[in-house]
Parts: structure tokens; sequence; C-alpha cells
């Protein structure tokens, strides 16, 4: 049987450069369906990681309650002097907070690709930000000076929008700031950001609270114990989140319309390359019918046949879904796009083609194999042979 | 046309391959439609403003910081400008934050003169809503949504604007009345709007007074826009709220550009199915006209001229092509109501399934000419003997 099996296959294999063209529909249909599949997904995978890579566990952000993002949030400086004292902040050398009050605004940068404005985060961050975030690194330039207008641009934000090279100036209200440095911050949403002395840009945008207030934790598991101290605290009305529950809440919304998106239109065309996966089979099945025949004629079962015309769709819908994936990494992985995320501000992702995406293309391009393959091999299997002999 | 009963004959002679060919090509069109009509959508947003006689007057930094309402005076002396209304951001919601609530604090007499004659409104009711402080005017879509009657008391969580009285988020207003939007093709993107008194509102609002986040202008000549745009702009030159006026629809588009270069992905999606595509129905139409060579010689034989023959094999693959688009055109037209609900506030238009048309035409020249030349290339001595 496995004698037969082998041999049906090399024989269909052989054959195969005879049917290149039919052949070739199968395997582009396919790698069309994955490459679409594939960098549509990524997009989603890309803008899920750089959101779920901000934040750590022991950070934790505090809003006040109902806010749902920064931008809509409002802390007096009262709440966050009573927000420093609360138990489980972790503590410097001169026992103070390490917390930094920041104050969120969006300025108006063109977007490189099509030129219009485009909303950009301005953080302005308090003077603790290097320990609340000792992530972020200056990558060229400088730091920002207290009290003066300066403000470093993420390495993101300097890639995706016009003006933003050291010694630009980003103009606000009626000043002129200089962007005195670039930044990184392990790839996370502050890149798509400009950061700059929250007392500057509040005296700046005249408003005298801040936005929210990032603190880290002595440890991961005080979070409850600090949460429960300020919700209970009859002083404040303030949300407590952990940093990464927050951002992940922000990515939800647009990651799930990517993947519905991306799937629909993918099963869309996956029926395509289905009838043009049949059609070629079919085809195949056709020109093959005498040399089927005489397999028959001459003992061999009608699995082996069965199973040749199906592991023939199998391995050119493989090679397609290989193609596919390669496509799309080659030209997608690691491009930089920026879209309005959940805060009303921009958010600078990379397409990321992970090894779960191009493994889920290749199983699409399987299944399309499969079904495209099964009902010529059945009519292969089902062959009369004795009229197929003739028929030649 | 004598001969569409050939060519139809022809087209059908393995029946299988035609239909399964037919229904990839349906799906690259139902696929062509619907995202031509994505992209038709995003290319041409409906700005929820009516007419080209609006602008827009914003902070020209940022939407989200404020200009202050007293300016309205100053904008309304600028010659050219009809009326003038200020609008404050609420950041709404009902009930849950995916309830969001396009909530906005109106100044009912100027609100309503900016937007002349666009809405649908009883008078008893506009007279009840003037008389009601704590009254709202709500879009007949968005009370159809959450089952609002007039006479109801809604509360409406605002994710910015806490209330002076209690420290509050949450603010209730009766539903006085409900209103239609005109203008069929501003409906999508009105249908969450829900318009309360300023007054209430700034009166109400713990801070930030007589702050709001854009005017709307209505200008009585919509041709000097620009002129008149640039004469607001030029009264806050240089101080602390400089200004950025533009029509509201530029104002839409550009931020719906903000999401990104959408038409540049449905366009590399659909040049990666129309790829596929090419090959499929042009390897299909290869083979047909490769299995008929003998008849075709026959043809010629008969005294069909070579154009003819060329002729007879693009028609061919010109009915295949035009039978498939329309069928996956038709479809996706089909489907336009499913992307509506997905799409909010977007306006989609049939007009962007033209290019269709074009696209099956091209398509079919395409795939029809190497078979069709090489059919009209035939030697019919040859190909009698079918030496291929």
């Amino acid at each position: 049987m496995f004698k037969q099996l082998f041999a049906v296959i090399g024989m269909s294999l052989q054959t195969l450069p005879q049917r290149l063209g039919a052949s070739s529909v199968i395997v582009i249909g396919i790698a069309g369906v994955v490459a679409v599949l594939v960098s549509v997904l990524a997009m989603g995978a890309g803008f899920r990681h750089t959101l779920a890579d901000t934040g750590r566990p022991d950070r934790v952000i505090i809003l006040r309650g109902g806010s749902d993002v920064e931008l809509n949030s409002n802390l007096t400086r009262t709440d966050v002097s009573i927000i420093s004292n609360a138990p489980g902040l972790a503590k410097d050398s001169n026992g103070k907070a390490v917390l930094s009050s920041e104050l969120v605004t969006v300025v108006n940068v063109p977007k490189r690709d099509t030129g219009t404005d485009a909303n950009v985060t301005l953080r302005g961050v308090g003077l603790k930000l290097t320990e609340v975030r000792p992530e972020l690194e200056v990558v060229s330039g400088r730091m920002f000076h207290p009290a003066v207008r300066e403000l470093i641009a993420g390495v993101g934000a300097a890639r995706q929008f016009r003006g933003l090279g050291i010694g630009s100036r980003v103009h606000l209200r009626n000043a002129d700031w200089t962007v005195v440095g670039t930044f990184t911050s392990n790839g996370d949403v502050h890149e798509s950001e400009l950061l700059a002395d929250v007392d500057t840009v509040g005296s700046s945008i005249e408003r005298s609270g801040y936005s929210s207030a990032v603190g880290l934790l002595t440890s991961p598991a005080e979070f409850s114990r600090f949460k429960d101290a300020l919700t209970t605290d009859p002083q404040l009305k303030v949300d407590v989140q952990r940093e990464p529950d927050y951002y992940a809440a922000q990515s939800k919304q647009l990651t799930q319309i990517i993947n519905v998106v991306g799937t629909t239109v993918a099963i869309i065309m996956a029926i395509g390359a289905m009838f043009g996966a049949l059609n070629s089979m079919y085809s195949a099945v056709a020109a093959r019918g005498l040399e089927i025949a005489t397999l028959r004629a001459i003992g061999f079962g009608a699995l082996p046949v069965l199973l040749s015309v199906m592991i023939e769709a199998l391995l050119l819908a493989l090679i397609g879904g290989i193609i596919g994936a390669s496509l799309a990494w080659l030209f997608f992985n690691g491009h930089s796009v920026s879209t309005l995320g959940g805060a009303f501000a921009q958010v600078v992702f990379e397409l990321t083609v992970t090894p779960t995406l191009i493994a889920t293309g290749v199983v699409w391009a399987c299944v399309i194999g499969l079904l495209g393959g099964l009902f010529p091999a059945l009519r292969a299997a089902r062959l009369p042979v004795a009229e197929a002999l003739r028929a030649a | 046309m004598k001969y569409f009963p050939l060519i139809w004959a022809t087209l059908w002679r393995k029946k299988t391959r035609t239909i399964f060919t037919l229904l990839s090509v349906v799906i690259a069109f139902l696929l062509f439609g619907v995202l031509e009509t994505i992209d038709y959508a995003f290319a041409n947003p409906s700005s929820g403003i009516t007419g080209a006689d609006k602008l827009i007057t914003t902070n020209k930094y940022s939407i989200t910081l404020p200009l202050h309402f007293a300016d309205a005076q100053q904008i309304r002396s600028v010659p050219g400008v009809a009326e003038v209304t200020w609008i404050t951001w609420f950041g709404g919601y009902y009930q849950e934050s995916k309830n969001f609530v396009f909530a906005l604090p109106v100044d009912t007499d100027t609100y309503f003169n900016v937007h002349k004659n666009e809405f649908v409104v009883s008078d008893g009711q506009m007279q009840a809503y003037r008389n009601t402080r704590t009254g709202a005017l709500v879009n007949v879509a968005l009370m159809k949504k959450f089952g609002w009657k007039v006479g109801d008391k809604v509360p409406l969580h605002s994710t910015i604007w806490t209330q002076k009285k209690d420290g509050s988020l949450d603010w209730t207003f009766d539903i006085i009345g409900s209103y239609d939007v005109k203008d069929p093709t501003q409906a999508g993107a009105q249908a969450s709007n829900f318009l309360f008194h300023y007054e209430l509102f700034d009166e109400g609002r713990s801070y930030g007074k007589g702050q709001v986040h854009w005017f709307e202008e209505r200008v009585g000549d919509p041709s000097q826009a620009s002129a008149i745009s640039n004469r607001i702009d030029a009264l806050f030159a240089n101080s602390p709220n400089e200004t950025k006026t533009q029509p509201a629809d530029d104002f839409t588009m550009a931020f719906v550009k903000q999401f990104g270069d959408i038409g540049f992905v449905l366009r590399a999606i659909l040049g990666a199915v129309f790829f596929a595509l090419l090959f499929l129905t042009g390897n299909t139409m290869m083979q047909s006209v490769r299995e008929r060579i003998p008849e075709l010689a026959v043809l010629k034989t008969l005294g069909f001229g070579d154009g003819k023959v060329l002729g007879l094999v693009l028609a061919e693959s010109l009915l295949l092509c035009a039978i498939a688009a329309a069928i996956g055109l038709a479809l996706s037209f089909a489907a336009l109501p499913i992307i509506k609900m997905g799409l909010q506030g977007v306006q989609l238009s049939p007009k962007a399934l033209i290019p269709g048309i074009g696209a099956a035409v091209l398509l079919a020249l395409i795939v029809g000419m190497p078979p069709a030349l090489r059919a009209m290339r035939l030697n019919i001595v040859d190909a009698l003997a079918d030496k291929r």
C-alpha cells in the first residue's frame, strides 16, 4: 500500500512540470491569500505589541475617576501630594516617592506620508522621570532641561512626523519649543510621544493641575494595598490601574477591528483561491486520466490515487503559503506606520510578522489546498478504468 | 450579435471549469466592490456638518486646547460671517464606555441659525426644548439605538467635565424632543448626536468656564470661504489662542487621514487579489483555446478571417468577466448595509462601484489577448493536423 502510494506520488510529481500553468494558479492564488492575511494580521499584532509592551506590572497610573484616558483626566496638586504619601510606593534615597506627575496634551504635527496634521502627544513629565521609567534612554542629543521650552522626541514620532529632528522647533501656543534629543523606550507607546518638563508645559497651556500620576511600587504585590489606600480616601476620586492594564485596554478595540476585517477579507479571498485550486486539480486529474487509468488497470488501489492527488494539491498549497508568508515578511515586517490610537493621539507601531502569524498563514494555505484537492481526488479515484483507457 | 450563441456555447464547453473560474472572478469583484466602497467612504468622509458654507475654527496647535466662547463676538464681526456658534467637547457615553454619545452643549439661538433648515423637528418640541433648562434634543437614530422616548430622563457620563454641585461626572438630561437630519448623506455622521443647552453646561461645570473647543460658522458666500477663514485667523494671530479656520469638509478630511493611509492598504489587497486572478483566468482561457485549436481551424477553413477569430476569443473572455463582474458587484452592493453597520458615521456610495466595470473590461482584455492572438495566428493546415 505504501509502496503503491509512493510510486503514484512520485509519478504525479514528476509530471508536475508539464502542468506548470495550472499548478502555478494554485501557488499564486494561495500565496495572495496568505500574503494579505499575514500582512493585515501583522498590523494588528504590531499595534497590540506596542501597547502591550508599555508599562510594567509594578508601575501604576492614577487618573481622575471616570476619565478613561489621560487626555480627559484632571488631578489637582493636592491630589498628587496625597497620592505621593500612599503606602507601597517606592522611595528614592532621600525618602521621596518615585512618582511622576504628568500633563498630557496633543499638538498638531504633520504626518510624513499624508502631509496632514496629526495629533501627537506632548507629555509633561516630572523630575522623577528617569527613576519612574528606567527603560527610557536618550539616544541622540540630550535630555531636556526643566523650566525652559525644550522637549525630546520619541524615535517613533521622529520617524513618522515631520519637523522633529534635533534643533527643530515645535510651535505650541505662542511659543517655540526646541527639540533637543530623541529617545527610545523599549519600543513602547511612549516612543510615539514628545516629552518635556511638566510645569513648563502646564504654564504654556495655562493648566495648573495634572492629567495623571505614574508611580513605581516597591513590588507588584503592593498594588492592592496602594489602590485600596487611594480609592478609600474620601479626599480623592481616582482610578488606579496597573500600567499594562491601562494600555492593553487602549489596544483592544483597534486590534479587534483589524483582526475582524483582515480575517473577513482573507476568508473571501480563500474561497476564490479554493475555486482556482479546484479548477487546476480537476484539469490535472483530466490530464493524467490515461496515467491513472493505467495504474488502476495494473492493480493500483483507489486510495493511493486519491491520496496522490490530495498530496499534490497540499504540496502546491504549502509552496503558495510559504511564498505568501515570506512576501508579507519581506515587505512589511518592521514597516513603521502610525494611526490614531484609543487615546485620541497617534500611536507609531511596526508591522510585526510573528512566527505564529506565519504558522497561521501556512495552516490556511493547507486547508485551502486540502479542500481544493478533495473533490478532484475523489473523481480521480472513481475514474472508470475501461472508459478512460478507451477515451485515450 | 449573431455570433452570441457560438460564443455562449464555447464558453460552456467545459461546464465545471467555467463555473469555477466564474466563481473566482465573482469573489474578486465582490471584494473589489466592497473595498472600493470603503475606500470611497474614507476619501469622501461626511463631516456631520452640512454644506460648503460651513467653516470650523479650532485652536491652531491642537483641538484639545480650549478657545473662549466670548471670541464668538469678534468672529461674528468678520465681514462674510453670517452666524457663528460655539461647541465644547463633552466626551459623553451612556452607561458603558462603548455606548458613545456625541453629546454637544449648544447655544440654541446661534446653533440653529448656523445650521438653518438642516433639521426636521416639530415646532412644539423646539419650543419646549427652549423652555426647558435640562432639556435635550436627540437624533432619532440615537433614540432608537437606546430605546429612549420623549419624556425620558437619561444620565450621560462625561469623561471630562465634573459638575460644580457634587464633583460628579454624571449629568442628567430630560429628552424633550427628537430631530432628524434632512441631508441623507449626513445622517450617518450625525446619528449619535445629542444636543443640550450650553448655558446649563457652562453654569454646571466645576472648572473651565467659558472654554469651548471649536466654533462653527456659516458664511454667506461659500466661494469666499478661504478669504473669510484668513480674516478670522488674523483676528487671533499672535494671541495666546491662535486659531485655524477651515471648511468643515477639509477639517473632517484631515481627521480621517489621521487613521493612516487606508486607501493604500485597500489598494494593496486588491492588487494581490487581481494579480492572482489574472493567472487563474488567463490559465483557463489559454487552456480553453488550446483544446479548441482544431475547431478554430475549422472556423478559419469556413472563411472566418483572422480578425473575426481574434474577436470571438476576446468576446468569450469579455463575456466571462462581464457576467462574473456583474454578479460580484451586485453582491457587494447587497453587502452595503452590512458594511454600514461596521463603519458608523461613514457615508457609503454606490458611485464607488463604477470603477468595477472598467476593471472587468481591463481584466477581460488582459487575459483574453494572449489566447486570442494565438487563435488569430493559427495556421489552418498545422492546426487541422493538430500540430500544436
